[in-house]
């Protein structure tokens, strides 16, 4: 273990857990130079300044989750053009992730968008966004679907199982027993 | 293909099962499975004639000839089979000699071919062609003690020719071609001496001939003819040395000849006054020494010669009874065997010749009541240690069952009426009852476990030569298949098999023991010149489940006589136990049998007979039989493919008949007939569907997701004609003459749904007909090869079915009741390939829910059952198959088919002389069990798609208990695992939680050395003793701490 990593990972937890740490731990003393009281000290203009910048942050941060399945759809496509026609067990397995991904996505969409939350954000839009490239991804699977011939749109898939019409009339006989 | 092509989730399946189908298009089974699911019986039909071994030679063995056209050596001991020669039916055995006490003679094809065969070992020695007219009934005479020349001289007789050949050799030592017109020698005789060979042969219907000839050279050395009075029919039986008993023309009368004086001088003596029975046929056996045997239909009479003068009868036989041949005991003596029934048993009586009163054994033996009456006996004598002479009797009976009978008891019998077997059905076996206990039949767990442990070393190649010797006995023994109970899978089922002797076999599939026989008593009584005439059998009753205290039955057809107008004669026969349930008479012949798919309110099938003025009879005779009849009257008709006049007629019913009274006879209306021109065509064979083929969908689908519609028809008839000059033998016409033409015709209608030539092509025609397609076998004269054709046929009317939103809404016609008056438009695809084989028999295997892919089972020429899969056969190969055809399983085209030989169902065995496969569909949809019959029967069960929905004998469950118990293993341990780790990270979490050191401290959690001290740490202070006695690195971690 080095030191210099050890230092780094201080600092981004400090960070991090600055509301926090000074209440799960108040044994510990705070580092030399450090001044507990000055976030305190801004004023109420700075502080809507720098709300309004967390709140074009999260926009703009849910902008970006909302934009991330595209990139899983290029990638889908992808490997789905490397998976080829045929039906075997990888393709098959790249078909249904490619279907699961989009679905277990749109089931988690309120969760995505959590973090985001904000009176003066409006996540409406993205999440249509995130909405709409997860559908589209579904409708990649389903076409990649359609193309292994494991969809039931042609007529053979419906008269493939059709049992033999009864017959009206019946005649039996032969050659004559001698 | 392995599986239809399904979309959807079983594309997954089918394609495993495809890939699996591929990889296994010979489907073949491994040495150590010979005898797990199939069993081969081995028979060789009604014995006519038998010669013991003599008694020096020690062997004791018996050679028989049998009507099956079999010579086999048989074992005196237990009946088995030594060796046994299958002779072609087109060259039929007449006589059976032995010679030199090591070769048998045996004379063929009307006295042309004379054959020896070593006595040991059944191998030809040598065979001679003779020049005779095979009209007539050859004679074969072996010399005895010839003084003449060194070897035994054999004489051959059949028409008006007479030939010497020597038993050495087979050499022609001379030959006698008699100048009298129309003569026929009915008997050859030596002198005592040996020097002059006698023959006596009738010439017309008046005139007796009798030749002197020198056994040396055959030379003419008396001619001696008479005419007698009133003219001979041909009946001649050697009374004594030199007195000829001949039955005169009328069957009235007896003449007395004695012929070896200067002139023939005879008397007349009046059958009438020797018995009183002269209706039917009329026997003359002689027994030596003055002593003959009358034989009619009723009665058995020993007549004593008084010289010339007359004959008296010496003992009568009321009983039905059967007189072997006479047996030299001794120089002077002869003993004969009588065999007369006496209630259920029969007597065995010995009787020497020389004082006929006498008799010299008389014992009473038990025999099976299904055998029915005794036809022949064979006498053999054996030395008792005492030096006395012992008798056995080879006894051949009514039901063609050959029994050995010494010391009054049935020594063995061999069911031998099974070498005749003329139409087969099946039934099920009774359900298993509640009381029945598992653990009765499973022996008990530790039992079970042992064997599968074996197995499982099997599997594991870790079992010994005697290991492996155990697990194969135990396959075989399997008590498992062979339970008279009905087994989920339906390969357990009764085989009742129809012979031609008028018995009903019931065999068992599991091993092919007969479970009951049943020589039917209606059949017998109606017999007709020896000759009951049993035609078919079919399932009569098939109880539904809820029924299930009724037993099912099954329907024997026969006739009372051999023509064509005699009654038939009805049986229905319990398929448990064999009893006859009731049997009738009919009043009108029977010329077709037509089963229909109807059932009445007790669940008997119904059935149409039509008789030969074109009546149809509905059967039973029940109102609710006629009323569920005449409700599908109007549906129902037959046709009649007529082979004499070359026309297929179709008809159909009407109410009314010319039997008054009977409301159960219909009359019939001729629809339509269709006149093949004779002199270009003859019908050569007809084929249908099988009427319990079941077919899975209407639809077949090719690569490219298209659906075809298949022509699926219950009335679709296949009908080959060829041309009358090539009727004949392969090679008797030539190409240009010959040709074939194939028709595929609506049975309702009489339409002509497809119409094909061969041009070169002839017979024997051989056809399957099954679900849409028909393959025939036929001979091509340009190429010198047998072919194989398949025509496959659609229905182009319903190909337009095509748009998926009505096929999903239901909104097609494609379940709609079809006619055939509608004339479907249909398309037809067909090929043909050589095919290397010629063909005994053809079938096609049958599932039972028709979704298996199907395989043609051919009987080949060899005497096997070649099982060759359809897809061989598909009229949509072509040389280059694109990526889609291929991906469908068609098999790039090839002028022949392939014959592999793993593909054999019958292996390493032969059914000799095969006659007929039958394919039973069991209820596993995999499996089909074929049975194949000819002089010997053969069952197995085949998969021809494998068994994919079943686990196979063969199937460890031992491993699988063992591996299920390593993954429960494994669970726990994984399990243990996954709690330490867990409890590992509750560690961490805790610590981390308090110590403020978090980063540094997460790490160093994460390692166990430090876990503890860590936590001695926490617990108590900066100073304790386990810091202090901690290694180095934990001070570097502590001195961090410390920092912090």
């Amino acid at each position: 273990m080095e030191k210099g990593k050890g230092l780094a990972r201080r600092w981004a937890v400090e960070l991090h857990d600055a509301s926090s740490s000074s209440s799960s731990s108040p044994a510990v003393p705070d580092p030399p130079g450090f001044t507990r009281s000055a976030p305190d000290a801004d004023d109420a203009a700075g502080a809507r300044q720098r709300k309004d910048s967390e709140a074009s942050w999260k926009a703009q941060k849910a902008w970006e989750v909302a934009q991330s399945p595209f990139k899983n759809l290029m990638m889908m496509g992808f490997m789905m053009w490397m998976a080829g026609s045929t039906v075997h067990l990888f393709s098959i397995g790249i078909t249904f992730s490619a279907l699961w991904q989009p679905i277990s996505a749109l089931r988690s969409v309120g969760k995505v968008f959590e973090p985001f939350k904000d009176p003066r954000v409006d996540t409406i839009a993205p999440k249509l966004l995130f909405i709409a490239l997860n559908l589209a991804a579904m409708g990649l699977g389903v076409w990649k679907l359609n193309t292994l011939g494991l969809l039931p749109t042609n007529p053979s898939d419906w008269v493939s199982s059709l049992a033999p019409a009864p017959e009206v009339e019946y005649a039996g006989g032969g050659i004559p027993l001698i | 293909m392995a599986a239809p092509p399904r979309r959807l989730l079983f594309a997954l399946l089918s394609g495993i099962l495809f890939v699996a189908s591929l990889a296994t298009l010979a489907e073949a089974i491994y040495e150590d499975q010979v005898g797990l699911a199939d069993w081969h019986q081995k028979y060789i039909g009604k014995v006519k004639q038998a010669v013991y071994h003599s008694q020096k030679s020690g062997r004791r063995r018996v050679v028989v000839l049998t009507e099956e056209n079999v010579i086999s050596s048989l074992d005196l001991r237990s009946g088995d089979i030594f060796w046994r020669h299958v002779i072609d039916k087109n060259d039929p055995l007449d006589h059976l000699s032995l010679s030199l006490g090591k070769y048998v003679l045996t004379l063929s094809s009307g006295g042309t071919i004379l054959r020896a065969w070593n006595l040991p070992d059944g191998q030809m020695i040598w065979e001679t062609h003779l020049q005779t007219s095979t009209t007539s009934k050859p004679l074969l005479h072996v010399m005895s003690n010839n003084k003449v020349a060194k070897d035994n001289l054999v004489l051959i007789s059949s028409g008006r020719w007479i030939y010497a050949v020597s038993s050495i050799d087979g050499a022609i030592l001379w030959e006698k071609e008699f100048s009298l017109d129309g003569l026929e020698i009915k008997q050859v005789l030596q002198s005592p001496e040996n020097d002059v060979v006698y023959a006596v042969g009738i010439a017309g219907s008046s005139k007796l001939a009798l030749y002197h000839l020198s056994a040396k050279t055959g030379e003419i050395l008396k001619d001696i003819q008479e005419t007698l009075p009133g003219g001979l029919s041909g009946e001649i039986a050697l009374g004594s040395d030199n007195v000829l008993v001949a039955l005169n023309k009328a069957r009235s009368s007896l003449f007395l000849i004695e012929f070896k004086s200067e002139r023939i001088s005879y008397n007349k003596v009046h059958v009438s006054d020797l018995v009183q029975d002269l209706s039917g046929t009329f026997k003359l056996q002689s027994l030596s020494n003055g002593v003959i045997a009358l034989q009619t239909s009723s009665t058995v009479s020993l007549l004593k010669l008084k010289d010339i003068d007359g004959l008296e009868v010496v003992q009568r036989f009321d009983q039905p009874a059967a007189v072997s041949d006479a047996l030299t005991i001794s120089e002077k003596d002869e003993a004969f065997a009588v065999i007369q029934h006496v209630g259920s048993q029969i007597e065995f009586i010995v009787k020497f010749t020389s004082d006929v009163s006498i008799e010299f054994i008389r014992e009473m033996v038990n025999i099976d009541q299904h055998r029915g009456n005794v036809e022949k006996v064979f006498l053999n004598s054996y030395i008792r240690t005492d030096k006395t002479h012992g008798f056995r009797a080879l006894v051949v009976m009514e039901d063609h069952s050959l029994l050995l009978i010494q010391q009054g008891k049935v020594v063995w019998s061999r069911e031998d009426g099974l070498a005749s077997i003329v139409d087969v059905t099946t039934s099920e076996l009774p359900v298993e009852k509640d009381g029945v206990s598992v653990a009765d039949v499973e022996h008990n767990l530790f039992e079970w476990l042992k064997g599968h442990m074996l197995k499982l070393k099997g599997t594991l190649m870790l079992a010994n030569a005697d290991e492996v010797a155990a697990i194969q006995a135990l396959r075989l023994k399997s008590s498992e298949k062979n339970k008279m109970t009905r087994d989920h899978n339906g390969f357990r089922k009764l085989l009742i098999v129809l012979t031609k002797a008028g018995k009903v076999i019931a065999l068992h599939t599991g091993d092919g023991r007969i479970i009951w026989s049943n020589l039917l008593p209606s059949l017998r009584a109606s017999r007709f010149d020896g000759k009951p005439s049993a035609l078919r059998i079919y399932p009569w009753q098939v109880p539904h489940h809820s029924v299930m205290r009724e037993n099912p039955s099954v329907l024997v057809v026969g006739k009372s006589g051999a023509e064509s107008s005699a009654p038939g004669v009805f049986s229905v026969l319990d398929s448990y136990s064999g009893e006859e349930r009731n049997s009738m008479r009919l009043d009108h012949s029977v010329a077709q049998i037509i089963p229909l798919t109807l059932k009445d309110l007790s669940e008997q099938r119904l059935h149409l007979i039509v008789d030969s003025n074109s009546n149809a009879h509905l059967y039973p005779k029940s109102p609710s039989a006629l009323n569920v009849f005449l409700h599908e009257m109007s549906n129902l008709y037959f046709y009649s493919v007529d082979i004499q006049t070359n026309v297929i007629r179709g008809y159909s019913l009407q109410k009314l008949c010319d039997i008054n009274g009977d409301e159960y006879c219909f009359s019939t209306k001729e629809l339509w007939s269709i006149v093949f021109p004779s002199d270009s065509e003859r019908i050569a064979i007809s084929e249908t569907r099988k009427m319990n083929e079941v077919v899975h969908t209407q639809a077949k689908i090719i690569g490219d997701h298209d659906v075809m519609y298949k022509y699926l028809s219950k009335n679709l008839v296949f009908v080959a004609t060829v041309s009358p000059k090539a009727a004949g033998d392969i090679g008797s016409a030539l190409p240009e003459e010959a040709s074939l033409v194939a028709y595929l015709i609506d049975a309702v209608t009489g339409r002509i749904l497809h119409r094909v030539t061969h041009h070169g092509a002839q017979g024997p025609v051989h056809a399957v007909l099954s679900e849409n397609w028909v393959v025939y076998h036929y001979f091509n004269l340009r190429a010198h090869r047998f072919e194989m054709a398949v025509i496959e046929i659609y229905d182009q009317s319903r190909a337009d079915n095509k748009d998926v939103m009505k096929l999903i809404l239901g909104k097609h016609n494609l379940s709609a009741p079809i006619t055939s008056y509608a004339r479907p438009e249909v398309v037809v695809k067909s090929q043909s390939y050589f095919f290397t084989h010629s063909v005994k028999a053809m079938a096609v295997t049958q599932t039972a829910k028709g979704i298996t892919s199907k395989q043609l089972l051919i009987g080949t020429i060899g005497d096997q059952v070649l099982a060759l899969d359809k897809r061989y056969l598909d009229p949509r190969r072509s040389a280059n198959p694109t990526q889609q055809e291929k991906e469908e399983g068609i098999i790039p085209l090839t002028d022949s088919l392939p014959i592999i030989p793993q593909s054999f169902v019958t292996h390493s065995h032969q059914v000799e002389a095969l006659r007929g496969i039958v394919s039973i569909p069991a209820k596993l949809e995999s499996t089909t069990l074929v049975f194949t019959y000819g002089v010997d029967l053969f069952y197995t069960q085949l998969a021809p798609s494998r068994t994919y929905d079943s686990l196979t004998d063969e199937f460890s469950y031992a491993l699988l208990l063992i591996t299920i118990a390593v993954l429960v293993a494994a669970i726990i341990v994984t399990w243990i695992w996954s709690e330490k780790k867990e409890l590992r990270d509750k560690w961490r979490l805790y610590l981390c939680n308090h110590l403020t050191t978090k980063p540094i401290c997460c790490e160093l959690t994460l390692l166990k050395p430090y876990r503890k001290a860590t936590y001695a740490i926490i617990n108590s202070g900066h100073e304790t003793k386990e810091l202090s006695s901690s290694n180095s690195s934990f001070h570097k971690a502590y001195l961090v701490l410390k920092v912090l």
